[in-house]
């Protein structure tokens, strides 16, 4: 082996055994303002890597203008989207603020954010709560039933969960995701079990500390309603399991996939902050009843951030169910997904196992180099939006990550380790 | 001396492994012929300059 491979295969063994060695904690809900300390008035965060307003997708532009409505920057959507194209607001990835959004990933000053703490690093990740499903801001959605619901959040859900979260010190998300796993859920298309498992956690101190039994029973029937609850925690904690993993001088292991319906965003860990962004690709799936692809707006979101840590697609083999819902073929495939997730991936989670395929660790630290070699792309389970802003959701579906975007940063990568 | 191998191969079932176009293992399997299909494609898609770079970074 050269000399430089060997640099290259110790902070690659580095790089994982941080992800490895996490432990993620959720431990709390509070406003953005408070949880981002760069995060000012009028900036708006979202999904995938940099972009401006004149580049975006229609989904996204909807959910700007919701938000800025939501937020009071303007009195209605259309004013928004004025003073969004004259540059009244500044946009910026979630991932430059420690935070994840999915779909379109709104984060705005008055939002509460759930707060994982990975307590073997001491840093912490954020991400905003899960609206629920259909018609909601995260796919577009912006209208006065969705803008409602997003008050309530603010005012009701967010600050229960977090007095909830405190009185309890916290759930750890490790074995949370274990149990998931062994019960069929992939945490990004499939959060049916995640998310009843913590609202059983949650359900006590919810009652112990909302007072107002109305809003204790509007909250518990929210979350219990929301197969997809979790899935906003199991973001948060993929970011709060990349962070450590990120800035390790010679790592070839990508800590950062994103998307915001335009362009696909890809970081290494040795790389630095530099991004490596190429169109995004359209996914395939099934679409609801009256859409189809032509509805279809192409991928977006920060939820790779799931596949990133080895759930979601590389965890197919987990959730044969979820392999129908997103029009992948037979359930009877689902561990080939998985075993072909492993190609690209130089290590396994000895903690989160898949039973049925003979508890093999999910295939975790995705290697550009190997993604480069074999052409094998990573499969992200995803939500589809329309495309048209103020719809929301018409589907779900598999996407891969393009290549170009890898190709590019392995030539990126090439050149921090002085080779030409 | 004449290897008889090949006649022999040629009278015994066959297993075959394909590796590459996929056309190849479909057109065996509806033969009835027993056939493992290998995913295999060129380094890097078959572009020398990324191919030139994974040779130096070991990969």
């Amino acid at each position: 082996m050269s000399e430089i491979a060997a640099r290259i295969e110790a902070a690659n063994a580095e790089t994982v055994r941080r992800m490895l060695v996490a432990d993620p904690v959720l431990v709390d809900v509070i406003p953005a303002h408070v949880a981002l300390r760069n995060l000012t008035d009028r900036m708006i965060l979202h999904s995938g890597p940099p972009i401006e307003w004149n580049r975006m997708c229609g989904p996204m532009r909807g959910a700007i203008a919701g938000v800025a409505v939501f937020e009071g920057w303007a009195d209605t959507l259309a004013e928004a989207e004025q003073l969004a194209a004259a540059g009244a607001f500044r946009f910026e990835p979630n991932h430059h603020h420690d935070c994840v959004g999915p779909m379109t990933g709104m984060t705005t000053v008055s939002q509460p954010l759930l707060v994982v703490e990975n307590r073997a690093f001491g840093v912490r990740a954020f991400c905003a709560i899960n609206e629920g499903l259909g018609k909601v801001m995260r796919f577009g959605g912006n209208d006065d039933e969705v803008l409602d619901r997003l008050r309530w959040i603010r005012d009701v859900l967010g600050p229960a969960l977090g007095a909830a979260l405190r009185d309890i010190g916290g759930v750890p998300l490790k074995p949370l995701i274990a149990r998931g796993l062994s019960m069929g859920d992939e945490m990004h298309q499939r959060n049916v079990a995640c998310s009843s498992l913590l609202l059983r956690v949650l359900a006590p101190a919810l009652a112990r500390k909302t007072s107002d039994r109305a809003a204790l029973s509007a909250i518990l029937d929210f979350i219990g309603r929301n197969d997809q609850f979790f899935l906003n925690v199991a973001m948060a904690m993929g970011k709060s399991i990349s962070m450590p993993a990120e800035g390790i001088d010679g790592s070839s292991i990508v800590t950062v996939m994103c998307r915001n319906g335009t362009d696909f965003g890809v970081r290494l860990s040795g790389t630095g902050k530099d991004w490596f962004v190429a169109p995004v690709e359209m996914p395939e799936g099934l679409y609801f009843p009256g859409y189809s692809v032509e509805d279809a707006n192409p991928d977006m979101g920060d939820s790779a951030i799931v596949e990133l840590i080895g759930l979601g697609g590389f965890a197919m083999g987990a959730a044969p169910a979820v392999v129908g819902f997103i029009g992948a073929g037979p359930a009877s495939r689902a561990a080939d997904f998985t075993r072909s997730m492993a190609e690209i991936a130089i290590s396994q989670n000895p903690e989160w196992t898949i039973p049925s395929m003979d508890y093999a660790g999910v295939p975790t630290g995705i290697d550009v180099r190997r993604v480069v070699d074999t052409g094998i792309q990573p499969m992200i389970n995803t939500g589809i939006a329309h495309r048209k802003p103020g719809v929301g959701q018409v589907g779900a579906g598999v996407v891969k990550a393009p290549l170009a975007c890898f190709e590019q940063a392995l030539v990126g990568f090439a050149k921090t380790m002085g080779v030409s | 001396m004449i290897d008889r191998k090949p006649k022999n191969l040629l009278k015994t079932p066959l297993k075959v492994v394909n590796v590459g176009l996929d056309g190849f293992s479909q057109d065996l399997a509806r033969q009835n012929v027993p056939v493992v299909r290998v995913q295999w494609s060129p380094p890097a898609g078959g572009k020398p300059e990324l191919a030139r770079l994974l040779a130096k970074l070991g990969g």
